[in-house]
């Protein structure tokens, strides 16, 4: 068996199969990070650039401790201490990169459709750490992983996305991967931060009050307010979107069931998510974390059956 | 096509290596089996099954290694990985791997690898259910053989399962 894909570039491209198939491998990598030796030779003759062209810390680390455990050689890029700041161009910065013999391309961009770009112009395979306001797949995929952990099934799982949906790719890989594994999603959020159309384009609901879309679901996703790319005001400020969409104790304790929360983080506390809840039983966000190397190892691992570039 | 077990004769050949393991394991408090997914659990699950019927007040600790990512052909073609659950300590264990088949030897060997990455045993034997002698590319031989059987290299050897395959058999093709 084998992926459809050469390049993970988001949940979009990707067929139920393929998600299967990563999130059953990753429940295989989840075990092995529970030996007394966390690491497996598979990859140890592949070498891998993280390039984070934007600021990450979860997913940098996270999959660059995927690539070790794998065995795999890396080099960390970061724009801000590059030639980028010179002017070079990002196919010229990564053909650069791929001609010291690398075999595969973690990238981070602020530009949507930026690793769409390259995977027509690149022989390496690239795997998307998140593009602009596009996708965010191993996010998506760490996100259902954790899901099924809790619930043994997406299919007919009720997920609530709660936040800012429009910047949000996060969102994006969620609804796309959720909508094709059988889950049901609802967006909650102002109705400034939902785009138009996005009932119609993915088949899910649209709800502007938050205890409903609560009461509804079994599991929250609740997502992080994106202050850095919304350039227009989008709701009057960060204290009343607390009171209208934030999460807090009280609201979890007043719902007729007990509901599992997630959030992709940084968290915003005390914005979307009040520290009670976001440290609270009810809460997985640390698991997310942890299954997170796992479903990178998985995505690494799937991907790197493309033959190298360097033969 | 040429059977070499027939059912009866796998029956009684799972029994004897049950017998065998035993009999160099009187204690089995230190002692860990290991079947090698995903054809080999097929036979150590018959071993231990024997074993605990032959001393059943004992526990047994049973474990099955995958070892999809210590192969040395990983990446000419890729694998899907099976289960590997190994739920206690295998420091100075006295290890046996079980596996159906021992050809080239090049699975015991990614097993050892695998195996080294959960804790140092005090010892590793190998039990196989068929050993297709004079074919092995590395240094490596079984303590326990149910079957010694001589192949060329373009012949296979089929294990086949009830479980699996209806039928408990092992042809050479």
């Amino acid at each position: 068996m084998q992926l459809s894909v050469k390049h993970l570039l988001g949940i979009r491209e990707l067929t139920p199969q393929d998600i299967q198939l990563i999130l059953d491998t990753a429940k295989e990598f989840k075990e092995v990070l529970q030996r007394p030796i966390k690491k497996v030779p598979s990859l140890r003759d592949v070498t891998i650039v993280n390039l984070f062209f934007e600021n990450s810390t979860r997913t940098r680390i996270s999959f660059e401790l995927a690539e070790k455990r794998l065995s795999a050689d890396t080099i960390n890029f970061t724009a801000g201490s590059s030639s980028v700041k010179k002017g070079e161009s990002l196919l010229d910065t990564v053909n650069n990169i791929l001609s010291m013999k690398v075999d595969m391309v973690v990238m981070r961009h602020s530009a949507t459709g930026a690793p769409h770009f390259l995977a027509q112009h690149i022989p390496a395979a690239i795997i998307n750490a998140g593009d602009g306001i596009n996708e965010h797949p191993t996010q998506g995929l760490l996100d259902a992983f954790s899901m099924v952990e809790k619930f043994g099934t997406l299919e007919g799982l009720k997920v609530a996305i709660i936040g800012d949906i429009m910047h949000s790719r996060v969102a994006m890989s969620n609804m796309y991967l959720l909508k094709k594994m059988g889950a049901e999603v609802t967006l909650a959020g102002p109705p400034t931060l939902i785009p138009k159309y996005v009932q119609e384009a993915f088949d899910v609901r649209v709800e502007y009050n938050l205890k409903k879309a609560l009461e509804w679901c079994d599991v929250a996703n609740v997502l992080r307010i994106q202050l850095e790319r919304q350039n227009q005001v989008l709701f009057s400020t960060l204290r009343e979107y607390n009171l209208s969409y934030g999460i807090n104790k009280n609201i979890l304790d007043n719902l007729n069931k007990e509901i599992v929360v997630m959030h992709p983080g940084p968290i915003n506390r005390g914005v979307e998510l009040d520290s009670d809840v976001a440290d609270s039983k009810q809460s997985i966000i640390l698991q997310q974390v942890e299954n997170g190397v796992a479903v990178r190892m998985a995505a690494l691992y799937l991907l790197s059956g493309n033959k190298p570039v360097t033969s | 096509m040429k059977t070499v077990l027939n059912e009866q004769q796998i029956a009684i050949t799972i029994k004897r290596l049950g017998h065998q393991i035993l009999e160099n394991h009187s204690d089995l408090e230190n002692t860990v089996l290991i079947g090698i997914q995903p054809r080999g659990v097929y036979v150590s699950d018959q071993v231990v099954k024997e074993i605990q019927q032959l001393v059943p007040a004992d526990k047994i600790n049973y474990g099955k290694l995958d070892i999809t990512f210590y192969r040395d052909d990983v990446r000419n073609n890729l694998h899907v990985p099976n289960q590997t659950s190994i739920n206690f300590s295998i420091e100075g264990k006295n290890v046996v791997l079980i596996d159906d088949v021992l050809w080239t030897g090049r699975t015991i060997r990614a097993a050892l690898d695998a195996l080294l990455d959960f804790g140092r045993p005090a010892k590793v034997e190998l039990c196989v259910l068929v050993d297709r002698r004079f074919s092995r590319q590395l240094p490596i031989q079984a303590d326990y053989v149910g079957k010694s059987i001589d192949s060329i290299i373009s012949q296979k050897v089929f294990v086949k399962w009830k479980a699996k395959d209806g039928i408990d058999e092992v042809v050479l093709q």
